[in-house]
């Protein structure tokens, strides 16, 4: 059997701290917690993907008008 | 400017999946927490710690990073998330052992009626090149109060991690940071 996870409670009021089970509800938060996550991380990666991506096409194009790559550099820097 | 520790707490044997500090006085003017927090997940030294405050679940929390991960730098936006994050930043299961991430938060005008924002700084402790840093600003649409904030893990936080809460009260000059 899992074990229920937990959490420690801080009462800031009385300094009181209390090791409380997670709920059903918070359980199911937790997971589309960690879906949303990685949907968010999903979408970050590919537009960084994407970004390298382009920038390579632009260096390979401006390569091919001749340009050096110190003069690439300059341009893109 | 007066500064003051409202609570300290550190994570027992079997780990906590959140550190929840409840009852918030509305005493000061701004929030400073700060860590030393491991994760217990095995997404490696590169893992995230979420924020949640007065039990807020909805799209209202906005993140703007800058990050690095020993490699690649990277800035970006994560607009209308139930949370607010560090993409990156905190030690994870397969960081050096016994090794922890320093982070701090600060909410500025947290009992005002206006809309959140806060920043936090991060950064991870590992023997090897892939160590996380983070810097973000963090804006939400929610204008209560913060009367509770939630610090939580990605699975559970490490035992002997540590969030300590302090209060920023302004001085007479109306300055918290003089």
């Amino acid at each position: 059997m899992t074990e229920t996870p937990q959490k420690i409670v801080v009462d800031c009021s009385t300094g009181e701290q209390t090791i409380v089970p997670l709920t059903a509800e918070e359980i199911t938060q937790r997971e589309v917690d960690a879906t949303a996550y990685a949907e968010a991380e999903a979408i970050r990666q590919a537009e960084e993907t994407a970004k390298a991506e382009a920038k390579a096409s632009a260096n390979t194009k401006l390569a091919a008008l001749g340009l050096t790559a110190e003069e690439i550099s300059a341009f893109t820097a | 400017m007066t500064m003051t520790l409202v609570s300290t707490v550190t994570v027992g044997a079997g780990g906590a999946s959140s550190i929840d500090f409840t009852s918030i006085p509305q005493t000061g003017t701004d929030l400073l927490i700060m860590f030393s927090l491991r994760s217990l997940d095995n997404g490696g030294p590169r893992d995230y710690i979420k924020v949640r405050f007065n039990g807020i679940t909805t799209s209202t929390y906005t993140v703007r990073y800058l990050e690095g991960d020993g490699s690649v730098a990277a800035s970006g936006v994560f607009a209308n998330q139930s949370y607010w994050y560090t993409n990156t930043g905190l030690n994870g299961s397969t960081s050096t052992s016994n090794t922890f991430a320093n982070s701090q938060i600060y909410l500025p005008n947290y009992s005002s009626s206006n809309a959140k924002t806060g920043s936090v700084d991060s950064v991870s402790e590992n023997n090897a090149t892939q160590a996380g840093q983070t810097i973000a600003a963090w804006s939400s649409t929610t204008t209560a109060a913060i009367t509770s904030l939630s610090i939580i893990g990605n699975t559970n936080w490490a035992q002997y991690s540590t969030a300590s809460l302090y209060t920023i009260l302004k001085g007479s000059g109306g300055a918290s940071v003089s």
